[in-house]
This record gives C-alpha cells, structure tokens and sequence, in this order.
C-alpha cells in the first residue's frame, strides 16, 4: 500500500472550501493507489497466482464479502439508536441496579439476528446512548452466540445431539454475564476509550444518521480487513493434520479448539457446522469452539480495538477466552 | 482522510459488491442466500457515499452554517458550526482498498485442489436416504453419492448409471480423487468431500480440472490420510472434461 495519510497542518482550522490546501491530497492517494493497481494488474494476478496465495486470497475475500452485509446491518442499527432513540428509552427499559442490568441486557442479546460483526458497533452506540457498560458488554458477547438465526443452524448441525443447542444458549449467557459482572468489580472506565463520535448536535438527523453510517463502516471496516487477513493466513498455511494429534488428550482438545475457534474467525451463523466436522474431537471440545468462537477471534479482537480502544481490548479478549473455556467445559460436563 | 475520500472509498465498496454480487462472482466466496443482503449492503454503501458528498456540499453553501429547517428536529437556526469537528478515520481503514481491488482486478478463483488434499473429507452421515429418480444416465451431486457409497453400502446405486461433477485433486500418493468443495457460509469454512476414481481413469490429470465423470458404484472404500474419514471408490467408465459450473460448491447432504 502506498504512504496512506501526510501531515495534516490545516486539519484544525476551519476550512471555507473543499477544494484547496494540502488536506485534499487524500482523495489523489486514493486515485494513484488504484491506478498503479490497474497498471499493474498483470503482475499482480502473476504473484498471486502461486496455491497459497490464491487460497489466502480467496478466503480473505469470502470473509469480508461474508461478513461486510452483517457490519453494515450492525452499522445501520447503531446509527438508528444513535440518532432516533433517545437516551431515556435505556434507563427505562434496563433495570437501574447494573448488576441486575447485566443479565437483562445478556439476554437482550436474543434479538440481534446477526453474527458478531454487527454486535460491535450496536454495542458501541449502546455505550455512547448512556447504556452502563457492563450491561452493553454482555450484550456484545450474548447477541452473536444466542439468536434464533444462530441456535438454528448449531441444531441443524447436530442432529444427533440437540443437547449441543442447550448447552451452547446456558455457556454463552452464563459467560457474558460472568464478564458484565466482572467489569462491574473490576472494569475501569478509562481503559474504554471515550467515545470519539462526531457529534450530532445541531445537524438534521438524516444529515446524523448517514454520517454515523459512514464513520461506522469506516472506522469497523478497516479492523474487519485486519482480522480477516489474519484468519486468511492461518486457513492457507495451518493444516489440518496438526489438529488430529491432539484430539487425543480431552484438555488439550478443549484448549485446541478453544484457539481455533480464535483464529479461523468464522462467522457465528456458520461455525455449527464446522464444529461438527471435527468429529475427532469430544463434544465438550466442540461446545468450547461454540462458545469462544462469536466472543472472541481475530476479526472481532481487531474490531474491539478499534472501536472501544486498544487497552480494552488487551484485557478483554483473553479474560473473555479463559472465561469461555472454563464455563464451557463445566458446562459440556454437566448437559453433554 | 478527507471526508471526499472517504466517500470514494465507500462508493468503491459498494461498487464492487454490487459487482460481485449481480454477476455470478459471489458464488465463488459465499451462498447463494447471502446475495439479497450482498445487494441491500452494497446499496447502502452507495448511498451512504452519495449522502456524505450531498450533506457536505449544502453545508457549503451555507457558510454561517444555517439549516433550512425543513427536516432539522433537534436544532435552533442559528448554529454556528460549520462542519463536523474533523475527525479522521483511523488509518486502518485504506485496508479497505484490498478487497476492493481483489474483487475488481483479481477476482480470485473458488477454492480448489490445494485446500481439498490439504483439508479431510467432511462426509457426514446423513439422516436419510430419499429414493432416486429413474434417470438414465442419473446425475448425481458428487455429496450425494459419497454419503450413499460410504455410508448405505451403495444399496441405491447398484446397477445405475451415474453421472458426476467435480474436480480433480491428486494426492501426493495413491488414487486421484474428485472433489466438491461444501459450503456452509463462506469459503472460509469450506470443506471438501472426495470420492477417489478408479477404472478408465484418464492417465493425465491435472488438479482442479473440472471432470463430468460417468460411472458405476464399487463398493470399494479408502482412508482419507488427513482424517482418517471414508472416501469411497467409482468406478469410471467415461470422463469428459466440463467448464466449471456457476456455482462450484455443493451444500453438505443431510
């Protein structure tokens, strides 16, 4: 990629028009980028054209084609509540005693039909809308893992054991409550970067809503490329054969899976069925990839980062992970 | 990032997803189901682009930042503010311009041979076998066949003609098999199904070859080295080479 942004001197004064002064040289950036990209378009097709670099390339551009309809569900949503719900309408449907609010908002997570990718952003206004943290953090973590959309297909995926579907819904919900509650005692406001929105005073809402649309997409976007880059690379050059070993030892499976679930980033609608090819693997192992995979994986770890800052999203991606683990093996002991 | 740039960025994501999605080059990455909300998103991506460029030209007619008040709820008249306070984008967001030009300029191909020997066979056993129309030849999804070979010990496939798709993947040793990547969502959790081919198999074959392969059921069955899962046999009677269908990949049969 070429140098992306310059110095920006004029950045803070007020600009009269959009025409002039070294600010505008972005959009010839852009313009180079892409012509550069043309021009040497054949070059580019050869040095992609080797097998891993096509798998990496396929499987980068599935993911954001995959995922890109949901951010942008998310990203819709979260302008409706940023511009046309006011702030009232939360502290009078959520219980006023945050740690009642916690397990409200967990379960609240039921009605976003969608994968993680939409969750981070409606969780983001959720917080700026004067939502208490702890209660938009279980949210985030319980809408991608306990919709309908979602139970469905973990149902479809297993036939056999429809155990699998109980089991998935009490792990999640049990583990975004632990967390909202964990934040309670021991989260700190300032590891949440404040919310750096533009603001929408004194603008028609229409003008709000498409400019919170466009800082959404934006900003997540970006952070989805990253993780799904990330989840590419690890598709085209991991095989599949290291995993077989150690399906033999029941807590290297869980943890196994635990981290595959982290790095293939799969979409939550989806991952079911992937969890039931791993026949290798005890059914606990399998609940463990359910439950860590819509809370915590690359793409989303990237997303949390830029949406709620990178300090947050060091401690809570892991805490989020051992969490996960622990509450999925106790709960695949006890319901499997 | 300027606020036209990044429209530009946003109308070229709508672009080529509104590419992607009205030809058939989606079908390489994800379901056919995803298309409608392909669409909606490319749309709104469009739009959102159109709407930042529309909002800031009429602020810029506007210089004393007056609102015409005719959809304006929230504010007095007389607002001073011209724009919004700059607040650029991070600069993760030109990452934004990759899978733009992969879709555009690369396009890349669906998965094909090198994931298929790298990845098992995902073959399930599936809960029901449905009976088969009298078709002779009788094609056949490559899923389908396998599940009955490996699994109903081809009791629904003996003395029929069969005709499959798939394409060729070739094993560092042993037979060449056909393959149907399946798909549950995306390409990233595609997963192949493999019969292995027997009988007149052509002597040169070269990975990712789309075959229509006709044949007979042999109640023959492999090991899958990475899985340790069964692949079975057909035996082939006739292959003739195809161009790859619309859709490469096949849902998983259950």
């Amino acid at each position: 990629m070429a140098t992306p942004t310059r110095p920006r001197p004029s950045q803070k004064e007020p600009k009269p028009t959009a025409a002039t002064g070294p600010t505008d040289r972005t959009p010839l950036t852009l313009i180079t980028v892409l012509i550069l990209a043309v021009l040497l378009q054949n070059p580019l097709r050869g040095a992609l054209s080797s097998p891993v670099m096509q798998t990496w390339t396929t499987v980068f551009v599935a993911v954001v084609v995959q995922a890109m309809p949901f951010l942008v569900l998310g990203v819709l949503l979260s302008a409706a509540i940023a511009v046309f719900v006011p702030s009232s309408f939360f502290t009078r449907a959520l219980p006023t005693r945050p740690s009642l609010a916690v397990p409200v908002a967990g379960a609240a997570g039921a009605v976003l039909p969608g994968c993680e990718c939409a969750s981070v952003p409606v969780t983001g206004a959720l917080i700026r809308r004067g939502v208490p943290p702890a209660a938009a953090l279980a949210f985030l973590l319980s809408a991608p893992a306990i919709n309908p959309v979602v139970l469905t297909a973990t149902a479809v995926a297993f036939p056999d054991t429809p155990e699998m579907v109980l089991a998935r819904l009490v792990a999640s919900l049990l583990v975004s409550c632990a967390m909202g509650w964990l934040w309670l005692r021991l989260g700190r406001t300032d590891w949440l970067r404040p919310p750096t929105h533009p603001s929408h005073e004194g603008k028609p809402r229409a003008a709000a809503f498409w400019d919170s649309v466009r800082h959404d997409v934006l900003h997540a976007g970006g952070f989805l490329i990253l993780g799904a880059m990330a989840a590419a690379t690890l598709k085209a050059a991991v095989p599949e054969s290291w995993l077989s070993d150690l399906a033999a030892n029941p807590w290297a499976a869980v943890v196994a899976l635990g981290i595959l679930a982290v790095v293939l980033s799969l979409c939550s609608e989806a991952d079911a069925f992937v969890a039931a090819s791993l026949t290798h693997f005890s059914l606990t192992a399998r609940l463990a990839f359910l439950v860590v995979g819509p809370m915590v994986d690359l793409k989303l770890i990237a997303m949390q980062a830029g949406t709620f800052g990178r300090s947050f999203a060091l401690r809570f991606a892991p805490t989020t992970f051992l969490l996960a683990l622990a509450i999925s093996t106790a709960t695949g002991t006890a319901l499997l | 990032m300027t606020r036209q740039a990044q429209s530009a960025l946003l109308f070229l994501l709508g672009a080529s997803l509104l590419h992607a999605g009205t030809t058939d080059l989606y079908l390489r990455y994800v379901k056919e189901g995803l298309r409608p909300l392909l669409l909606l998103s490319a749309a709104v991506l469009i739009t959102t682009a159109l709407a930042t460029l529309w909002y800031d030209r009429k602020q810029d007619r506007q210089p004393d930042g007056r609102h015409d008040g005719k959809h304006d709820g929230i504010s007095g008249p007389t607002k001073t503010t011209t724009r919004p306070t700059p607040h650029k984008p991070p600069r993760t967001t030109w990452l934004l311009t990759l899978p733009i030009l992969a879709l555009i300029l690369v396009a890349p191909p669906a998965l094909g041979s090198y994931t298929a020997t790298r990845a098992g066979t995902a073959l399930q056993e599936p809960y029901a076998y449905d009976p088969l129309p009298p078709d002779n030849p009788l094609t056949l999804p490559l899923t389908d066949y396998a599940a009955r070979a490996a699994y109903d010990k081809g009791r629904t496939l003996k003395n029929r003609h069969l005709r499959i798709e798939g394409f060729v993947a070739t094993p560092p040793s042993g037979p060449p098999y056909l393959v149907r990547m399946t798909l549950n969502c995306c390409a990233a959790d595609a997963q192949p199904v493999k019969i292995a081919l027997t009988g007149e198999v052509p002597p040169v074959l070269r990975p990712d070859t789309w075959l229509r392969v006709e044949g007979t059921y042999t109640p023959e069955t492999t090991k899958d080295p990475v899985n340790g899962a069964l692949i079975p046999y057909l035996k082939v009677t006739r292959a003739t080479p195809m161009k790859p269908p619309k859709d490469p990949y096949e849902a998983l049969a259950r």
